[in-house]
């Protein structure tokens, strides 16, 4: 019996890592510092006022970009967060929530796009979006640990690499199901591919678009207890504390108030691609 | 003057057609060419030219190659050899940004399924050729309003598209392709997608805004009956070549060859339809009595440069033109007789319409038909004539 040599996959990525690390570390220094301070200036920001007057600010803003009735919701299930003393991590998850689902836009959007633009991009990004969605999060977790340390900021980038997937295919699918005659009407008026991009494709794209946003914060609140494993803390690491004390009921009163702040996001944004919608009709 | 002038023009999709144009000039079917190389043939050997002002049709079967030869001239498909001269420029060696100034002010293009925005209102639709060349919102929403009100959309400027009925959304789709004031329009079976009779208004408003405007047009259909209705000349496409090129009489009286004879074998009917079923109304008339102001304002009323003279009961004594007319008033004359035109071609209500063409393409008057005792009965105008040929539903019903 012949014995195959063993393949080094492991080996070979952690020579990777390693060379990243001694090679990228002020790169990494510096991501560091900035996702921290943004995410630093958005919690002071919400904590230094009181957090009734949240609950109101949320109610009318929740109230003006849908209906009275989500906002009413809104302002319970928010009520219920400070009541169950829940509020200062609530904070903190809602700072990491959204500058992680900032970022993963900000790359998922044009990548996206990218991959209508050009068949090779598409072919090269489908497999590992497929890996991504695919792989354990937990694995996310080494090489964030490894060039981020422990923290709000590893939780934050793995976060990321978590939520983009997505993204990116929302927003290729979206575009890709705009009307082949509608951009052949936009090129036969002399559209430059900018035009053709921003006047046609994106705003008929964009419900499908606003579906990968709201996936994308649904898939960052999902990794908060996860995040809470390496540090990142908020309400992710009520939970662990519940679940390593066997405290039931901290445990879920730290759960409960993650579904809510899942469910005031997602109605939020939901709301708005439906709007559009019927604008549209 | 041409316009537009197409040499040797030849399109093969697909990425190797060095192979496949290779075999076209040895002379093989574009069935074998596909098999053997993978490559298809969308036209081949392309030769015309399109004079300004001219109403230009492309026919044929589906699949003749006419959306790809009118995609060509705009290069949203991208020809593979050849030359497309549009006043005296080869808009094939056209680089980017030339090519996009050609599309904003040049050419403009109608689509079969619309293709508005939807999600834009009617006048953002219309606007977007001037938005995408940096004109002022001010100016362009006047000019839009404009245009619509040309179309008769007034009113409508900021309902969405989709609220509107398919002929008032072509409307659009017509003042979107026209608010540039480009000099040719192309325009893919712009119509095909309406009703019958939303369809024969749409060619009726197209021929009177071509009156006014006299674009160069080219009208890609495969209705025998639109295509004579409004082309003032011809091209007949048969798997990707051009077969003839004539006005509407030239290819019904001449067709070159069998596909063509198949394709306007409706001209049959030619010998059975007779003046009576083809003609108009005898109206408007002038009589004997009437004044040259009087038959000016009748025209004018109708749109016509011409009109019929008869006597108290209705017996035929001639045409009067509107310059004579003109030309009286200007010299204060009050008598019409004077400038009578009597030798006019009359036919009689049971002439075949095979006997009513040539008459027709020889004269620059309508044809009077008349009783026995020369009495006005009705008035022929070439486009119903030649549209009486195949009034049966055109090729779809005599070819497929
Ligand atoms: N993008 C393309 N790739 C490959 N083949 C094509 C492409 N577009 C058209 N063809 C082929 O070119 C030929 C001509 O097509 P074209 O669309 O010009 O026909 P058409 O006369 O406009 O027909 P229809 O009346 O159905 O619109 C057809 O054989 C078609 O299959
Ligand atoms: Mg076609």
């Amino acid at each position: 019996m012949v014995v195959l040599p063993k393949i080094p996959i492991g080996l070979w990525v952690e020579i990777i890592v390693e060379w990243a690390q001694d090679n990228l570390g002020v790169v990494f220094d510096l991501v560091t510092r900035m996702i921290e301070k943004t995410v630093t200036v958005i919690e002071q920001a919400t904590l230094s006022v009181h957090p009734i007057v949240v609950v109101i600010l949320v109610f009318a803003l929740v109230w003006f970009l849908t209906n009275w009735k989500t906002a009413l919701g809104t302002a319970f299930g928010l009520y219920l967060i400070y009541n169950m003393e829940l509020w200062k991590a609530s904070v903190e998850t809602l700072s990491l929530v959204i500058v992680a689902t900032v970022l993963a836009l900000l790359m998922g959007v044009p990548l996206g796009i990218l991959t209508t633009r050009s068949n090779l991009v598409h072919k090269i990004t489908m497999p590992i979006l497929d890996l991504m969605q695919t792989m354990p999060s937990f694995v996310y977790l080494i090489p964030a640990v490894l060039f981020f340390g422990l923290g709000q900021v590893p939780g934050l980038i793995a976060t990321v690499v978590f939520a983009m997937p997505p993204c990116i295919r929302l927003t290729g699918l979206g575009i890709r199901q705009v009307p082949v005659e509608l951009v052949e009407a936009a090129t036969a008026f002399g559209s430059t591919e900018w035009q053709k991009l921003t006047k046609v494709q994106i705003p008929l794209a964009l419900p499908t678009i606003m579906a990968g946003i709201n996936q994308c914060i649904m898939l960052s609140l999902s990794m908060v207890v996860i995040a809470a494993m390496i540090g990142a803390g908020g309400l992710g690491s009520e939970v662990l504390a519940g679940i390593s004390r066997l405290d039931i009921a901290k445990g879920f009163e730290g759960g409960l108030a993650i579904v809510i702040m899942a469910m005031i996001l997602d109605r939020i944004t939901q709301s708005y691609g439906e709007k559009r919608k019927i604008k549209q009709v | 003057m041409s316009q537009i002038i197409v040499k040797d023009l030849v399109k093969i999709f697909g990425d190797h057609p060095e192979e496949a144009l290779k075999m076209l000039r040895e002379g093989c079917s574009k069935s074998k060419i596909l098999e053997k190389t993978r490559q298809t043939v969308g036209v081949f050997d392309i030769n015309f030219h399109v004079n300004k002002g001219e109403v230009f049709v492309l026919m044929g079967l589906s699949g003749s190659g006419k959306s790809t030869l009118l995609r060509c001239l705009n290069r949203l498909i991208e020809p593979t050899s050849g030359t497309i001269d549009i006043d005296g420029q080869d808009i094939i060696k056209a680089k980017p940004d030339m090519l996009r100034e050609i599309r904003q002010k040049k050419i403009s293009m109608v689509f079969q399924g619309f293709a508005l925005f939807p999600h834009r209102t009617v006048l953002h639709n219309v606007a977007y050729g001037l938005e995408i060349q940096g004109v002022s919102l001010e100016k362009r929403r006047e000019k839009a309003a404009q245009m619509l009100e040309v179309v008769g959309l007034q009113g409508w400027e900021d309902s969405m598209p989709s609220q509107l009925s398919g002929g008032m959304q072509q409307r659009v789709g017509l003042a979107r392709a026209l608010v540039n004031d480009p000099d040719i329009l192309l325009m893919d079976e712009a119509f095909s997608a309406l009703d019958p009779l939303i369809r024969k208004e749409m060619q009726e408003e197209l021929l009177s805004l071509q009156n006014t405007m006299n674009k160069t047009i080219i009208f890609v259909t495969h209705d025998l009956d639109e295509a004579l209705r409004i082309g003032d000349r011809i091209a007949l496409m048969n798997d990707g070549a051009i077969v003839q090129t004539g006005t509407a009489e030239e290819i019904l009286t001449n067709p070159s060859d069998d596909y063509v004879e198949k394709f306007v074998a409706d001209v049959d009917r030619s010998k059975v339809v007779t003046a009576e079923s083809v003609m108009k109304a005898p109206t408007p008339v002038v009589s004997l009595k009437d004044g040259p102001r009087v038959a000016l304002r009748l025209m004018k009323e109708h749109g016509i440069s011409s009109i019929f003279v008869v006597t108290k009961d209705r017996k035929l004594v001639g045409i009067v033109l509107v310059e004579d007319l003109i030309q009286m008033v200007n010299e204060q004359k009050e008598n019409i007789i004077d400038i009578i035109h009597q030798d006019i071609p009359k036919v009689n209500m049971d002439t075949p319409i095979i006997d009513i063409i040539p008459i027709i393409a020889e004269t620059r008057f309508p044809v009077a038909v008349t009783r026995e005792d020369n009495r006005l009965m009705g008035i022929l105008v070439k486009g119903a004539v030649l549209a009486g040929m195949v009034r049966k539903g055109g090729m779809n019903g005599s070819v497929a």
